[in-house]
């Protein structure tokens, strides 16, 4: 096996009380897609924000690559690491071009002196094409992202994303408000990802889920119920119970 | 987008052009042609010139960062507190009280030396830049805790004008060393030119023009370049640009600083031209009125700001000596309407066509991507 990419370590978060996260361990191979699914108030977005550094946990470790500990970072840092977040929404750019929504997405020296005088250079038109043609908006470059639609928007994300050259890259229900060609599309596309990258993608979509053909993990009250292939999920009695069977 | 180029280069050169063209009128028409511009034209141009820029400095931060400050005026009264006290030091012994170091009111309220920081301002060369750098170190102190702890929008908005009200209630205080109540006025000479002369005054305005006109460029600049985009970007999506890596705090700040230095700078040329500084300048209801100004010309445009600020104060000049009880419910009520019913400024009445999609990568004004956000969901 692979060396571990992302491992969470009794990882508790608290909310007024209520455990959004109980003591969760999860562990994320390097080159790995995973899927998580579970029920609304299962504590997926959660993970993803203790992960990202939105929300810091009240115990446990996260830790990427050989040693660096996530929970000591903020967001713009861990970024900086080569973890990217997907949102729900699909959150782009709107009055920019869809041109400059990937510009501004690509890696590079983030401070604002050097965005200033910044020149967009060859490597990066080379890199922004091949962009453009990965998440097939080529012929949309010079369009406002407000003016995409909702599918595209989606992709335009994810190429943004790609743009940040994440080694890690957090997807949060990516074909939600999809049409089943795009859904079909976009899980092609994340399998594409998947060669140079690992992946962890939240859905609610079994069918999309099951298109991905990869490990599942179920999370249930802030903890891992089960993890397994997308058969072995769904023939789990505990499974059934808290999720799929009623 | 071609439009909009067409429109900087159309500022740039109505400002320049229409300066000099006054500045002509002014002093080689004969004074009983039909085409001469009376004195007290030019220096109203000089004033409106020197306010459009505090127009400017506000447009950068509420129009392409989405900062509304209310208590910008702080930074262009402390700009103009700056030349203010040069130009004091520049009376020298022509006083009333004749003292050649001290300014009168402190003669008159018994002190017997300059405070220490009065010294270096009876060199233009020290206060010059003193007019950008007071206001400057004042955002970024502002900034610094206000952006890092992530407060913004309306609570932002409000610290704003609290600043700008404990400004002007601590400059009212004749203990501050800055003329108290009736602020320093009575000023003579700038650089060796005397302020009472149709030559200076010509000169000041012209100045003025340029100054706007370079500033003009250096924030179009700024908005364009990918600095500006990122502002945007901020401005409309900030938690998306922290997870890519940006620190929103740090654009905020650095576009908040140039901003309130600019505004700075317009105070300075505001204060030789009227005349007169005083702590009234800080009143928070200025601020407010510069913010009506670049609603009223077209938020997030530049050019809008300019545009705004000349044409608004054209009509308080008019209005508030045609029909003195009227101008705060016009200036009210020109708010509400502009607010209602031209979202993108006067400016978007003229170009229609910046809501079309730009053939080249830029930034459209504000009501644009509202328009479009709030038309139907797909």
């Amino acid at each position: 096996m692979n060396a571990a990419l992302l491992h969470l370590d009794g990882v508790t978060v608290t909310f007024d009380g209520f455990k959004a996260l109980n003591a969760l361990s999860l562990t994320v191979e390097s080159g790995e897609m995973r899927a998580i699914i579970g029920p609304n108030g299962a504590g997926k977005t959660t993970l993803m924000d203790v992960i990202t550094g939105k929300t810091r946990p009240d115990t446990g470790r996260v830790v990427f690559g050989d040693d660096i500990d996530l929970t000591r970072l903020d967001e713009p840092a861990i970024a900086r690491l080569g973890i990217g977040r997907k949102f729900q929404r699909p959150t782009v750019f709107e009055p920019l071009s869809v041109y400059d929504n990937l510009l501004l997405s690509l890696a590079g020296d983030r401070r604002p002196s050097r965005a200033l005088w910044a020149r967009e250079t060859a490597a990066e038109r080379a890199r922004l094409e091949e962009l453009l043609a990965t998440v097939r908006l080529t012929e949309q470059r010079h369009r406002r992202a407000a003016e995409l639609s909702h599918g595209q928007k989606q992709w335009l994300e994810i190429g943004m994303l790609l743009a940040q050259e994440p080694r890690l890259l957090l997807v949060d229900e990516p074909v939600a408000g999809m049409s089943d060609a795009e859904t079909a599309e976009t899980a092609e596309l994340l399998r594409e990802i998947n060669r140079t990258r690992s992946v962890v993608v939240v859905e609610h979509d079994m069918v999309f889920v099951r298109s991905l053909g990869v490990n599942v993990t179920v999370l249930h009250e802030g903890a891992v119920l089960a993890e397994g292939s997308i058969d072995a999920i769904q023939a789990d009695d505990r499974v059934i119970e808290v999720y799929l069977g009623r | 987008m071609i439009l909009a180029g067409r429109l900087g280069a159309a500022t740039v050169a109505g400002l320049l052009g229409g300066a000099v063209l006054l500045a002509v009128l002014n002093l080689l028409a004969p004074a009983v042609s039909a085409v001469h511009v009376p004195d007290f034209v030019i220096s109203l141009a000089g004033k409106y010139l020197s306010l459009a820029i505090l127009a400017l400095a506000i447009d950068l931060v509420w129009g392409y960062a989405g900062i509304l400050s209310l208590g910008h005026g702080a930074f262009f009264a402390l700009g103009g507190y700056c030349m203010g006290m040069y130009l004091m030091r520049a009376i020298g012994s022509r006083g009333v009280y004749a003292d050649p170091t001290l300014p009168d009111f402190m003669v008159f309220i018994g002190w017997k030396h300059l405070p220490w920081y009065w010294q270096g301002f009876d060199h233009f060369w020290f206060a010059l830049p003193m007019t950008m750098l007071v206001p400057g170190a004042l955002a970024f102190t502002f900034g610094w805790f206000a952006f890092r702890s992530r407060v913004s929008g309306v609570y932002l908005s409000i610290i704003t004008q609290a600043l700008t009200y404990a400004l002007m209630l601590a400059f009212f205080r004749n203990d501050m060393g800055f003329g108290g109540n009736n602020g320093m006025t009575d000023f003579k000479e700038i650089l060796g030119f005397p302020l009472n002369s149709r030559g200076t005054a010509v000169g000041l305005m012209l100045v003025s023009a340029t100054v706007l006109a370079t500033a003009f460029v250096a924030a179009r600049a700024m908005t364009r370049s990918r600095f500006g985009k990122v502002l945007v970007a901020v401005r409309d999506a900030e938690a998306r640009t922290r997870f890519l890596g940006y620190r929103p705090e740090s654009y905020k700040l650095t576009v908040w600083v140039v901003s309130a230095a600019m505004a700075g700078i317009g105070g300075a040329l505001y204060v030789p031209q009227v005349g007169i500084i005083n702590p009234s300048e800080f009143s928070p209801a200025n601020s407010i009125e510069a913010v009506i100004w670049v609603a009223v010309g077209g938020r997030g445009t530049l050019s809008g700001a300019i545009l705004g600020a000349i044409l608004v104060n054209l009509s308080k000049t008019w209005l508030t000596s045609a029909l003195p009880g009227l101008w705060l419910f016009a200036i009210g009520g020109l708010f509400i309407l502009v607010t209602l019913f031209l979202p993108r400024g006067i400016i978007g009445l003229l170009t229609p066509r910046l809501r079309r999609a730009p053939r080249t990568p830029a930034v459209l004004p504000i009501g644009a991507d509202r328009a479009v956000r709030e038309a139907p969901a797909e």
